[in-house]
């Protein structure tokens, strides 16, 4: 046992540790690798060309189509059918095509291949949500991905680690949604660069899994490496259902898994308390997630598009808080509104209880899950000169639609602005 | 091994993020020669056109957090395709950063006070980087300026350069 105290980030790697090619750089060994279809196939054309078209554990790897779905051209049909070979050829289980796709930071905690203490890469940036569990879960290039899918190790610069707790009493109508915008805002763009944020605290320890996914998923507008959470009771209880063959309780469980706590003691290049007792609700204004302040100062936004959405905000918590906002109201004639369930078993149980009908009724345009809107690929794309009010994580110039205009805020704020037609405060439009 | 010698871009701009150097309209191409015509076709900078600027460029000089958002290899293929093999910048993006190495380019952080010195001595003149792999030097120089700077690279940095990229390296190691 080495007595140096470490971060959650620090145990992992070590467990998981294959190599030091340099002072300062790790090798590790990987638990899974995802794949999506815009990121992969360049990287399975390169194998094929180099005659190292294999993949290092098939049980490991996880495939998704979920950027443009239903494909909506010939180009995105080619990129859905070369994925689609590729698993086929190698007997890859894990692969969810259309109709059971989902968005892939949805779609993959929820079948319960993230476990804490795993080490994870996928071709897409936002793969840092993952870190909810206790997981080290980076976002990497194509040539990462590849080295992913021969070898299942990746090279990351030695982990150094933000700490953020974040404390006192989030009041209603504010999310981990405006925690995290808030937090950006703070620390800037660039403020986590080459450094995990481990989040911790009474607030976190308070948020369900959801919460804990859309709190790490902007970790990397911050820059950082990965968002991470220790794992704990409710960790446990999320994933129950996939791991209760192999312990005996979830006492043991919990055991198990907190051997990834951070130690009392362990270094961080920065400690951030965060206190968001009188926190209100967050949006942003700019093209960059850090251009960031409460909806209040916001004064008249008019906006032409509402999206409720994405690996950040897609999920069923999302959707029940949206709808209990916008449940037996009329969005205004001046907007028009989308939602999209980020996997087919959030679309699945919206229309169980109901909540699906109250998006159609109140004027809600409802999509199969995909991740199209949010970078502007397809199912919402805005014209120039338009404006979103969107649950998404990228406000950048051009992202949704060139010319388009990007307001990034919770599901409670993107619904409350949906009935007025303009950026809103939900604390106006209390569930009815 | 690739080029890093020849005439520089300057993008004085921090936070230039991979929608602005590639925008995701064009991930659904498959080869990377495709997204020659694109580069940085979505980045508003004052004084700055993507058709006039690029052409004959193969450094780019910028400031802070380049490559900043996604994690799409396509921004340094996109660079690449258009002979850019070089970035020199105060700081990356992790991942941009990783990529650039990975596919055998290179992503050289300097000092910020080295690039306010570089941009006040060179930007808005003809700007050439020649660069000594071995020794870790660039020459920077216009018609009335030249400077030696040296620079500081990984030594797992410097063999993925030498080795073409990660693929190649990996391949032999693990």
């Amino acid at each position: 046992m080495k007595s140096k105290k470490r971060t959650i980030a620090e145990k992992i790697f070590d467990f998981h540790h294959i190599d030091t090619p340099s002072e300062n750089i790790r090798v590790i060994s990987l638990d899974a690798v995802f794949c999506h279809e815009i990121t992969t196939p360049v990287a399975i054309a390169d194998l094929e060309t180099r005659g190292m078209d294999k993949v290092f554990d098939t049980s490991k790897i996880k495939v998704v189509i979920d950027h443009v779905s239903p494909a909506k051209d010939s180009k995105t049909a080619m990129q859905g059918k070369i994925l689609r070979e590729w698993v086929r050829k190698h007997k890859i289980q894990d692969f969810f095509d259309i109709g059971r796709n989902g968005v892939c930071h949805a779609i993959f905690p929820e079948k319960g291949f993230v476990r804490p203490g795993f080490a994870i890469i996928m071709g897409d940036s936002h793969t840092c949500t993952h870190g909810a569990f206790g997981a080290f879960a980076a976002g990497v290039g194509t040539t990462d991905l590849e080295v992913g899918i021969l070898k299942g190790v990746c090279a990351f610069k030695k982990p150094e680690s933000i700490s953020v707790k974040i404390t006192g009493a989030l009041h209603e109508g504010v999310y981990a949604k405006d925690v995290i915008l808030a937090l950006i805002g703070k620390i800037g763009v660039n403020g986590a660069t080459d450094r995990v944020i481990e989040f911790s605290g009474q607030v976190v320890d308070n948020m369900t899994m959801d919460q804990r996914m859309t709190l790490c998923n902007m970790a990397v507008e911050a820059g950082a490496t990965s968002g991470i959470c220790a794992p704990d009771r409710v960790t446990v209880d999320y994933l129950w259902k996939f791991i209760k063959d192999q312990y005996s309780n979830r006492e043991e469980a919990l055991k198990e898994f907190r051997r990834f706590a951070p130690d009392k003691g362990a270094d961080y290049t920065d400690i951030i308390n965060f206190d968001v007792s009188s926190l209100e609700p967050q949006v942003t204004f700019g093209y960059k997630p850090d251009q960031v302040k409460p909806v209040s100062e916001m004064g008249d936004v008019k906006i032409d598009q509402v999206y409720i959405g994405s690996c950040t905000n897609g999920r069923l918590e999302d959707l029940k808080i949206a709808a209990s906002i916008i449940k037996g109201r009329k969005i205004s004639d001046s907007v028009r509104a989308i939602v999209s369930p980020a996997t087919p078993e959030i679309f699945s149980k919206s229309i169980e209880n109901g909540i699906i009908k109250d998006f159609m009724d109140s004027g809600f345009c409802v999509t199969n899950p995909t991740c199209g809107a949010c970078l502007g690929m397809s199912n919402g794309v805005l014209a120039h000169g338009e404006v979103c009010a969107s649950t998404t994580n990228r406000n950048f110039n051009g992202r949704m639609g060139k010319g388009g205009m990007i307001h990034l805020m919770s599901p409670a704020t993107a619904a409350a602005s949906a009935l007025t037609g303009k950026i809103t405060n939900s604390k106006y439009y209390s569930a009815t | 091994m690739k080029n890093f010698t020849g005439k520089v871009l300057f993008l004085d701009k921090s936070d230039i993020n991979t929608d602005e150097i590639i925008p995701a309209k064009y991930l659904t191409e498959i080869t990377k020669k495709a997204l020659k015509p694109y580069l940085l076709e979505d980045l508003v900078l004052d004084g700055f056109n993507a058709e006039n600027d690029i052409k004959g460029k193969s450094v780019i000089i910028t400031r802070d957090n380049f490559g900043c958002g996604s994690s799409r290899e396509h921004a340094p293929w996109a660079l690449e395709m258009n002979g850019f093999n070089l970035v020199i910048a105060s700081g990356f993006a992790r991942i941009f950063r990783q990529n650039m190495f990975n596919c055998g380019m290179m992503a050289v952080q300097l000092e910020e006070k080295i690039i306010d010195r570089i941009f006040n001595n060179c930007a808005g003149k003809e700007t050439l980087v020649q660069t000594d792999l071995d020794s870790k030097i660039f020459a920077i120089s216009t018609d009335d300026f030249s400077e030696e700077i040296s620079f500081n690279i990984s030594n797992f940095d410097f063999a993925l350069v030498k080795a073409g990229g990660w693929v190649a390296y990996a391949d032999q190691k693990y």
